[in-house]
C-alpha cells in the first residue's frame, strides 16, 4: 500500500487526498465550511480593498508630483498644487510629543495601580481609568476646543513664554490652538490606554516570582524592576505600539484644537498646523473631481502606509522580544 | 500593603549571607541598604505622583464633561430637533434616531462577516491561510477610522452624489469587523474541547456541533464582543464626516444624509451659539453615559469586577 502510493506523483497523492476528503465529508459540513470561508475571503477583500481604493484613486497626484508630494508645503487648490509635508510634520510632532508624556506618566500611575495603591481605591481608578480608554475622541476634543484652548491662549502660552521663552519650542504669538494644545490633548486620550494596557500585563506576573524576590530581601522597587518589568515587557510595548496607532490616526480631537494652517514647520509649539487626518477631515468638502479629491486620497495612503508600518514594526519587535525571552528561560514559554 | 512581606531589616537580619559569598540584594554594607531603601522611597513617590497627576487630570476632563452636561439634559433633548441659529429650546432628537439607524446597518454587516470570521479562525483555523488572515484582520484593526470614511466617500458617496446613512453604516461596518472577529475566535476557543468531541461522538455533523452546541456555549462571550464594537462606533465621528455628513431634520431614508449623535456634538462644540454649545455639552454626557453603561454590563456579564 505505501509502496504503491510512493509510485504517486505529488500532484496525484494530493488529489487522492482531496477526493478521501471530499467523501469523507458531509455534505452540510461542507457547505458550512464553505460559507464560513466564503465570509473569510469577504473580509480579505474588504481588507485588500481598502488598499486598492486608496492607491488607485491616488494615483493622478502620484503621476503628477511623485515624491515631491511629500516634500511640497503647499495645498494649494487654488494653483491646483498639493503637498503634506507640514501635515506629515504635524502629525510625527503631536504623536511624538504624546509619547514622550503618556508613556513615562501612564507606566507610572500603572505600577502605582499595581503595587502601592490602597485596594479600596485600587477597582474604582481601574475602572474609571479603563472608562476612559473607552471614551470617544470627541469628548477630548470638546474638552480641548472649550477649555484647553481658551485657556493656553489666556494663561498657559502665555506663561510658558514668560519663563521658558528663550527655548525655541516656546516662541511665537500665543494662538491657543496649536501643536501643543493638539499634543496636550493626544496625550490625555492615549494615557488611559497605556495605563489599562500596562496594568492588566502587568498584573498576571507570576505571584510566585514577586515572592520569590521579596524572600530575597528585594525592595518593593527591586521586585518590579527584576520580576515585573522583565515579565511585562513585552505587553507593554504592544501597548505603547497601539496608543502610538491612536495617536497618528486621530482625527476629531486633533482637527478640534491644531488650528489646520498649512504653516511652514517650526520649532515653535505654538504654531497651529495640520495633521495628515485633520488635511482629510478639513479638505474634503471642497473638493473637486481631479488632482484637489486625489491629493486627499494620497493623504490618506500615506496615513494607511505609517500605521502599516508602525503595526508590522510592532509584530517584528514584540515577536523578537519573546523569542529572546524565550531563549533566557530556558525554552520555557 | 496588599501582600503581607516580611520587612525589609528583619529579612535582612535572618538572611544574612555568609562570608565571601555574594548576595544579589543584601549587601553587607548598611550604607548599600540605606541607597536601596532611598531609591525604592523614590520610585514609590515618582508613580504615585504620575497617578496623582494622569488620573487627576482625566477624572477631572470627565467630571467637568459630565457636570457641564448634566445642566442642560431635559425630555426635550431627546425629543425634539434642534433650533436654528442658537434659538432656545430644542434638542437633537435626531441624531438620536440617527445614530440607531447607523449602528444598526453597521451592525447588519459587521456581525455576520466579524463572526463567521471569527468561526472559520477557531475552528478550522489552522496553517498558513489563517495565519495571513489574523495578521490581515489586525491591519483592519489598525487603520485610522477615517480611512473608512474615505472608503465609503469614494465607494458610495461620489457614485452616489449625495452623502448617505448607507455609506455611513459601511464606514462604521468596516471598524466592527476585526472586534467582533478577534473576541468571538477567543472565547470560541474557549469552548472546552469536551464539548465538541462529545457532540461528535452522539452523531452531530461538524456543522451542527458548532451551529448547537459551540455557539451557545460561548453566546455571552460573543454577545459581550458585539456590545463592545457597537459601543465602540456609537462613538466614532471621523467617519461620519464625510458619509453619514449629519443634517438638523429628522430623516430615515439611508439614501439620504443622516444625522448621529458624535457628529452632532462635534458641530455644536464649534458653534459660535452658546445655546448650541451647552448642547454638545448634553449630547457628551449622554454619549458618556452610554458608555459607561455599556462597559458596566459587559463587566457584570463577564465577571470582569471579581478578578482582581
Amino acid at each position: 500500500m505505501i509502496q504503491e502510493r510512493a509510485n504517486l506523483t505529488k500532484a496525484q497523492q494530493q488529489w487522492l487526498r482531496w477526493q478521501r476528503l471530499l467523501r469523507a465529508q458531509r455534505p452540510g459540513d461542507l457547505f458550512f465550511r464553505g460559507i464560513t470561508l466564503l465570509f473569510v475571503l469577504i473580509v480579505l477583500g474588504l481588507v485588500v480593498g481598502t488598499a486598492w481604493i486608496l492607491v488607485s484613486n491616488s494615483l493622478p497626484t502620484i503621476r503628477r508630483f511623485g515624491l515631491s508630494f511629500l516634500t511640497n508645503k503647499a495645498f494649494d487648490p487654488v494653483h491646483d498644487t498639493y503637498g503634506v509635508l507640514p501635515a506629515i510634520a504635524g502629525t510625527l510632532i503631536t504623536s511624538a510629543f504624546a509619547l514622550i508624556f503618556a508613556v513615562p506618566l501612564g507606566l507610572g500611575a500603572a505600577i502605582f495601580l499595581v503595587d502601592f495603591c490602597p485596594r479600596p481605591l485600587r477597582l474604582v481608578l481601574a475602572f474609571l481609568i479603563d472608562l476612559l480608554a473607552a471614551i470617544p475622541s470627541v469628548i477630548y476634543g470638546l474638552w480641548g476646543f472649550l477649555v484647553l484652548a481658551p485657556w493656553l491662549h489666556n494663561y498657559g502660552e502665555p506663561w510658558l513664554q514668560q519663563h521658558l521663552g528663550f527655548l525655541p519650542l516656546f516662541q511665537g504669538q500665543p494662538e491657543g490652538v496649536g501643536y501643543l494644545g493638539a499634543g496636550i490633548v493626544l496625550t490625555m486620550m492615549i494615557l488611559p490606554l497605556i495605563i489599562s494596557v500596562s496594568r492588566e500585563v502587568m498584573l498576571v506576573t507570576p505571584v510566585a516570582q514577586r515572592e520569590a524576590l521579596l524572600a530575597l530581601g528585594a525592595t518593593r522597587w527591586e521586585v518590579i524592576r527584576h520580576a515585573v518589568l522583565p515579565f511585562a515587557r513585552v505587553g507593554i510595548l504592544g501597548g505603547v505600539i497601539l496608543a502610538l496607532g491612536r495617536a497618528l490616526g486621530e482625527t476629531m480631537a486633533v482637527t478640534m484644537i491644531i488650528g489646520n494652517q498649512a504653516n511652514e514647520p517650526s520649532f515653535s509649539l505654538f504654531t497651529p498646523g495640520y495633521t495628515l487626518a485633520s488635511v482629510i477631515a478639513n479638505q474634503f468638502g471642497e473638493a473637486t473631481p481631479g488632482l484637489f479629491l486625489s491629493a486627499i486620497i494620497e493623504a490618506g495612503l500615506i496615513l494607511f502606509i505609517i500605521t502599516l508600518m508602525t503595526n508590522i514594526l510592532a509584530r517584528w519587535l514584540i515577536a523578537s522580544l519573546q523569542r529572546q525571552a524565550q531563549g533566557s528561560r530556558g525554552g520555557r514559554p | 500593603m496588599s501582600v503581607p512581606m516580611p520587612t525589609h531589616s528583619s529579612s535582612a537580619s535572618t538572611l544574612q549571607p555568609e562570608k565571601g559569598q555574594t548576595h544579589p540584594f543584601l549587601g553587607a554594607r548598611s550604607s548599600l541598604n540605606l541607597r536601596r531603601r532611598l531609591v525604592n522611597a523614590l520610585v514609590v513617590l515618582l508613580t504615585t505622583l504620575a497617578a496623582l497627576f494622569a488620573a487627576g487630570l482625566l477624572i477631572y476632563l470627565l467630571f467637568y464633561v459630565l457636570s457641564q452636561g448634566l445642566r442642560y439634559i431635559n425630555l426635550d433633548f431627546f425629543t425634539q430637533l434642534p433650533t436654528p441659529n442658537g434659538e432656545p429650546g430644542g434638542g437633537m432628537g435626531e441624531a438620536f434616531q440617527g445614530s440607531l439607524i447607523l449602528i444598526a446597518l453597521a451592525s447588519l454587516m459587521g456581525v455576520p462577516l466579524g463572526l463567521f470570521t471569527g468561526i472559520y479562525l477557531a475552528e478550522f483555523g489552522r496553517g498558513p491561510f489563517a495565519q495571513a488572515v489574523r495578521f490581515l484582520v489586525d491591519v483592519l484593526n489598525g487603520i485610522p477610522t477615517i480611512i473608512f470614511g474615505l472608503l465609503a466617500w469614494v465607494l458610495i458617496v461620489i457614485p452616489m452624489q449625495t452623502f448617505s446613512g448607507l455609506a455611513g453604516g459601511f464606514a462604521l461596518g468596516m471598524i466592527m469587523i476585526p472586534i467582533v472577529t478577534r473576541t468571538s475566535e477567543d472565547v470560541l476557543r474557549l469552548v472546552p474541547r469536551e464539548l465538541r468531541e462529545a457532540s461528535l461522538a452522539l452523531g452531530a455533523t461538524e456543522a451542527r456541533t458548532i451551529l448547537q452546541v459551540v455557539l451557545p456555549a460561548a453566546r455571552n462571550g460573543i454577545i459581550t464582543g458585539v456590545v463592545l464594537a457597537m459601543a465602540r462606533v456609537a462613538g466614532e465621528t471621523a467617519p461620519l464626516l464625510m458619509t453619514a455628513f449629519g443634517t438638523t431634520f429628522w430623516n430615515t431614508d439611508i439614501t439620504q444624509p443622516i444625522d448621529a449623535l458624535p457628529l452632532r456634538i462635534f458641530q455644536f462644540t464649534l458653534s459660535p451659539y452658546q445655546q448650541q454649545v451647552n448642547q454638545a455639552y448634553a449630547g457628551a454626557f449622554v454619549l458618556i453615559v452610554l458608555i459607561l453603561l455599556a462597559s458596566l454590563a459587559v463587566r457584570l456579564a463577564t465577571g470582569g469586577f471579581k478578578q482582581h
